[in-house]
């Protein structure tokens, strides 16, 4: 089973969230990189670079397959994970810590309420592998 | 028929054993009214004596294939050492496919890896890709790449590339919304004007130069990086004449972001055209954008090392309509009879293939200048290939040479450009003897006088 | 072979063959040519040393002949190829490459022939792109025909072109149709191609049944922006469009054109035409239904055939006979333009040529209907033992699943790698997309009975390893010279290229 840690919010196209402040922090989701499998290319926004919600902002790659990434929030890009250029398998390993893709600064803060919380994502996930 | 191991008693039995009656019945799919009932219309089949014949018989029909020839323009006779067509004739090589299953293609592999490591060393880049069809379609590749990586959408080419390399740049881009627009030539150099660079503005994606050009001249290439990437472009260099890398500073030297190159020169039969080989390479931090098979090291569990097909993502099965090319079969097998090529030839004969064909070629430039009433309009230094004029029109007096002394004497340039009547290209390389060179120069001399004279 | 487990083998691990570059020695030669004949003139007044390599090619390999012949010898051996056995790949029919048709290439009446010798000087080698182009249209019943493309998705590239070019004709240029209409079980090359030529790519879905969702064709092409449908007939599934007519119909109501991707073309040489289905243009890949070799990857050869109304749009210069002479014409107002230098891949134009005089009309014939049938003996023989994503009996390829397998933890993967240690070739794998775990194998007419018989068994005791020994096929293969590659690790640090830094390391 997937780990789906307590204090995130996700969306339904498998990406997390973490609020601080008036920042957010976005990645993958565990049960995403699992399904994925070995990820060995990660494409990022640039920091500056602005989005709405379900915008795709980036795009992982594993050996036979590329996917896009998902804005679940609107933002515009403060930070982005340089390291994944050089190790994308952090994706992999640590989705939810060294895995983080990109910062943003929210800019509509309201649109997390609207996200999943950790238990209906482990319920949607459920829904989606039967 | 003896290429169909089952027999058709053997096939009948099978058919019995799926629980069919007759061949038709294999075709049920198909709707009736859609099935050919008379045999199709093409020849009554021929045994092995009889093609051989027909196809000699096709063949000698082919006299310009049997004479000295001073052909050159994208297509070039060079020395092939023996070894390549027997290598290439190996089976394992030549009826093989695509190494989908590395297991069981390290051969195919390994040797794509040494055709790209080989292709960087000559062309002076980092990375190069496992092959295209040829120069010119390499060479359009190249141009839709750079309108990828800068965003830009307008193209400057060189008047001295290929004439039919552009066109095939014309027909690939016309949909891509990018827009073509042309740099001229030095009248008396025969280079690419680097005085008046003002085609390439901040909207240009890409200068395009060929180097030696069309007309045989090289071109300035660091002078031309330099101007194209002020203007935040960049610069794709083609080559037509691989021979050259023997001998010319790489353009990966001199700037270039992209090199194409057509590969024939490198133990290829001239073959009315083709099959050839597409070279492709670029610098390192493009790769992603690059069209094209890549092959790269990969180790097992046990730590060996082997070869895969790699960074697939770019290409049509994964990325399907957003793929850097449609590209799928290359010229793997052509590609094989280049890399024999290089590794037989090796560093010491690259380099006297080139300086062998510099110098025959300059002692024919030579003892043609000397001719009255011929003479060579471009001053640039010039590889294997220059322009001559003649006093009378070039195709008349190629077709004369050609019947009367038995010699293809170059190409008029007529073929391409209605406004010079009087100027062909000459193409010389180290399989052209000295006699072969003193016969043509004699032939020029003494059919011009006698045109001129009538 | 009757299922028998294999034997544990020891392969040759290596062969002691290194890379050129790490082989080479310096001062090794293998190579001689003539001395020069000419009075040599100073380097530098040829060239300028600012316009000469300085690198003296430090690091290009130094090789004797023998080394040469030793490595790519030694190379061969690690490849499976036709001529070992079956090489069943769906979709690339790896039939045979006779060695007749090699030898007629390399006739050097042809192989010396300079493309731009003058055409009364070459009247063999157009004779042969004419004649082939005659004996494509008869074979699809589509007169005009082009061999400029070089391989088969450069024959998409050219025919979706010609589409285009013929609604700007038609229509005039900002007719507004941009669409063109790919099925989702396409060879990927598909899409590609249509972006290339400047269209948006729509969907079509595949029915539950393996064919065109008429339905879904009817809506897509109710919006009035669809230039065109690309079809692959029969389809990836192995599977005739047995609606083909209608589906053309809905296409050409809705004012588009049909293209027909010809990569399973060898399904129906000698039995029906795309022609008379209502195509109005195709690729053929030479390289698979005319048996030119696959070269590890090519030569190709992509020829597009079309319709009388989509000849003026075909690339110059086209190949036309004037009474008993053959010419090369330029003056094709509305031609798409050139696809390639010179005139396409002569070389392998030729070695079809001699495929088909070699058949002649009933040997074709033959040809598709023994690799249609091959297929199906496949289909009937695995069905117990393998899962059959779609019922209806296969045309020359059929696909499989490995969904059963799968429930052992042995993927579709494991058992491509297992049948290495059986001898053959895998399928293709995981294609068509749409088809999880696909398996999709085609034998081409070029296998005998006892071969296939073998291949069952080999693929029924696969399955039977899954059932009582799921690792041994999860860490197939067993027997080559290398197990898996780790591709996760190659693609992340790409390593595309040998330098001399490299040595020490892989030493």
């Amino acid at each position: 089973m997937a780990h789906v840690p307590e204090d995130l919010h996700y969306s339904k196209d498998h990406e997390w969230v973490r609020v601080e402040g008036d920042t957010a922090v976005i990645g993958i989701t565990d049960y995403a990189q699992h399904s994925l499998g070995d990820i060995v290319y990660v494409e990022l926004p640039r920091v500056g670079d602005s989005f709405a919600a379900h915008d795709a902002f980036g795009s992982v790659e594993s050996v036979k397959a590329v996917s896009e990434v998902y804005a679940p929030v609107s933002g515009e890009v403060i930070e982005v994970n340089e390291s994944l250029q050089d190790e994308p398998e952090k994706v992999n390993s640590d989705p939810y810590g060294d895995g983080w893709m990109v910062r943003v600064r929210l800019l509509d803060p309201g649109e997390v309420d609207s996200l999943l919380t950790a238990a209906e994502y482990e319920d949607y996930i459920k829904k989606e592998t039967e | 028929m003896r290429y169909i191991p089952n027999s058709p008693e053997e096939r009948a039995e099978m058919l019995r054993a799926i629980g069919l009656d007759s061949a038709e019945q294999l075709f049920d799919s198909i709707p009736r009214d859609l099935l050919l009932t008379a045999p199709l219309r093409t020849p009554a089949a021929l045994s092995e004596p009889e093609i051989i014949v027909r196809f000699e018989q096709l063949a000698a029909r082919n006299a310009a294939a049997r004479r000295p020839s001073f052909l050159g323009a994208g297509a070039y006779a060079h020395y092939a050492p023996t070894i390549i067509d027997h290598l290439i004739s190996r089976a394992e090589f030549f009826t093989a496919y695509t190494p989908y299953q590395p297991e069981v293609s390290q051969g195919t592999l390994q040797a794509v890896f040494e055709f790209q490591t080989l292709v960087c060393q000559l062309t002076g880049m980092d990375v190069a890709n496992a092959s295209m069809y040829d120069g010119s379609t390499a060479l359009a590749e190249a141009v839709l790449m750079a309108e990828r990586l800068t965003g830009r959408s307008r193209v400057v080419i060189s008047e001295a590339v290929h004439p039919e390399y552009f066109e095939v740049v014309h027909t690939y881009v016309q949909h891509a919304g990018i827009e073509l627009a042309r740099a001229a030539i030095d009248p008396h150099s025969g280079r690419t004007s680097t005085a008046d660079l003002a085609t390439v503005d901040d909207r240009t994606a890409a200068f395009v130069v060929q180097s030696p050009n069309f007309f045989g001249c090289i071109e300035e290439l660091s002078k031309l990086a330099d101007l194209v990437h002020q203007k935040g472009a960049m610069l794709i260099v083609a080559v037509t004449e691989s021979a050259s890398f023997g001998l010319l500073r790489p353009p990966g030297d001199c700037g270039a972001d992209i090199v194409v190159a057509e590969g024939q020169s490198f133990g290829v039969p001239l073959s009315f055209g083709g099959p050839y080989v597409g070279l492709f390479a670029t610098r390192e931090k493009f790769v992603r954008q690059m069209p094209g098979r890549l092959v790269g090291v990969a180790h097992d569990k046990h730590g060996r090392r082997g070869f895969v097909l790699t960074l697939a993502t770019r290409e049509q099965h994964i990325r399907r309509e957003k793929a850097t090319s449609n590209i799928c079969t290359n010229e793997g097998l052509i590609a094989l009879a280049a890399t024999i090529y290089m590794a037989t030839m090796g560093r010491r004969g690259l380099q006297e293939v080139a300086h062998q064909c510099a110098q025959k070629a300059a002692y024919a430039a030579r003892q043609i200048a000397s001719l009255d009433g011929f003479s060579l309009p471009y001053s640039a230094p010039r590889f294997n290939e220059f322009v001559v004029r003649a006093p009378v029109r070039a195709d008349e007096l190629l077709k004369q040479l050609a019947t009367e002394r038995n010699i293809t004497g170059g190409l008029p340039l007529s073929r391409y450009f209605a406004d010079r009547p009087n100027d062909f290209l000459v193409c010389v390389t180290e399989l052209n003897t000295r006699a072969e060179i003193d016969a043509l120069v004699a032939g020029l001399k003494q059919l011009a006088v006698a045109t001129v004279a009538a | 072979m009757n299922g028998s487990k294999i034997t544990k083998a020891t392969p040759h691990v290596t062969q002691n063959e290194d890379l050129l570059f790490e082989r080479s020695r310096r001062g090794r030669i293998g190579y001689r040519l003539p001395a020069l004949d000419v009075e040599p003139t100073p380097i530098d007044e040829i060239v300028p040393a600012e316009l000469r390599r300085d690198d003296d090619l430090e690091g290009v390999p130094e090789l004797s002949e023998v080394d040469v012949v030793r490595h790519f010898t030694r190379l061969s051996t690690w490849n499976y190829a036709v001529d070992h056995g079956m090489y069943p790949l769906g979709s690339c029919t790896m039939k045979y490459n006779s060695r007749l048709n090699e030898k007629v290439a390399r006739i050097a009446g042809f192989a010396n022939l300079h493309p731009l010798a003058p055409a009364e000087e070459a009247q063999g080698a157009l004779e042969v792109l004419y004649e082939l182009q005659q004996h494509l249209a008869e074979i699809t019943g589509l007169p005009g025909v082009s061999l400029q493309p070089a391989a088969g998705a450069h024959g998409e590239m050219t025919g979706v072109m010609l589409i285009r070019a013929y609604l700007d004709a038609r229509d005039g240029k900002g007719h507004g149709r941009d669409v063109m209409l790919v099925p989702d079980s396409a060879h990927g090359t598909n899409p590609a191609s249509a972006n290339l030529s400047g269209f948006r790519v729509k969907t079509v879905r595949t029915t539950p049944e393996g064919l065109t969702d008429l339905d879904q064709l009817r809506e897509l092409c109710a919006t009035g922006d669809v230039a065109g449908l690309m079809l692959t007939n029969p389809n990836t599934l192995g599977l005739f469009e047995r609606n083909i007519r209608e589906i053309c119909h809905i296409v050409h109501e809705a004012g588009g054109l049909v293209y027909m991707d010809g990569a399973n073309m060898n399904a129906l040489v000698g039995w029906a035409r795309p022609g008379d289905m209502g195509v109005d243009v195709i690729h053929l890949n030479l390289h698979k239904t005319f048996s030119t070799p696959h070269g590890g990857g090519g030569p190709g050869s992509g020829p597009c055939c079309c319709t009388a109304a989509l000849e003026p749009f075909l690339p110059v210069p086209r190949i036309v006979r004037e009474g008993e002479a053959f010419k090369l014409d330029y003056d094709r107002p509305q031609s798409i333009g050139r696809v390639r230098a010179f005139y396409g891949n002569f070389g392998m134009a030729v070695r079809a040529l001699a495929y088909i005089l070699t058949h002649g009309p009933d040997g074709m014939r033959e040809a598709t209907e023994a690799a249609v049938l091959n297929a199906r003996y496949i289909a009937q023989a695995l069905a117990s033992d393998y899962e059959k994503p779609y019922q209806a009996p296969p045309m020359h390829e059929v696909v499989f699943t490995d969904k059963r397998q799968a429930r052992k933890g042995v993927h579709t993967l494991d058992i491509a790698k297992r049948l290495i240690d059986y001898g053959f070739h895998p399928p293709t794998i995981y294609f068509p997309l749409i088809v999880q775990g696909a398996m999709l194998i085609e034998p081409t007419e070029s296998v005998g009975r006892e071969e296939l018989d073998q291949f069952v068994a080999a693929m029924r005791a696969i399955a039977r390893e899954a059932e009582e020994e799921p690792e041994t096929v999860r860490n197939a293969p067993h027997t080559t010279r290398i197990g898996r590659l780790d591709e996760a690790a190659a693609a992340r640090r790409p390593v595309l290229r040998w330098k001399p830094t490299a040595k020490a390391e892989s030493a």
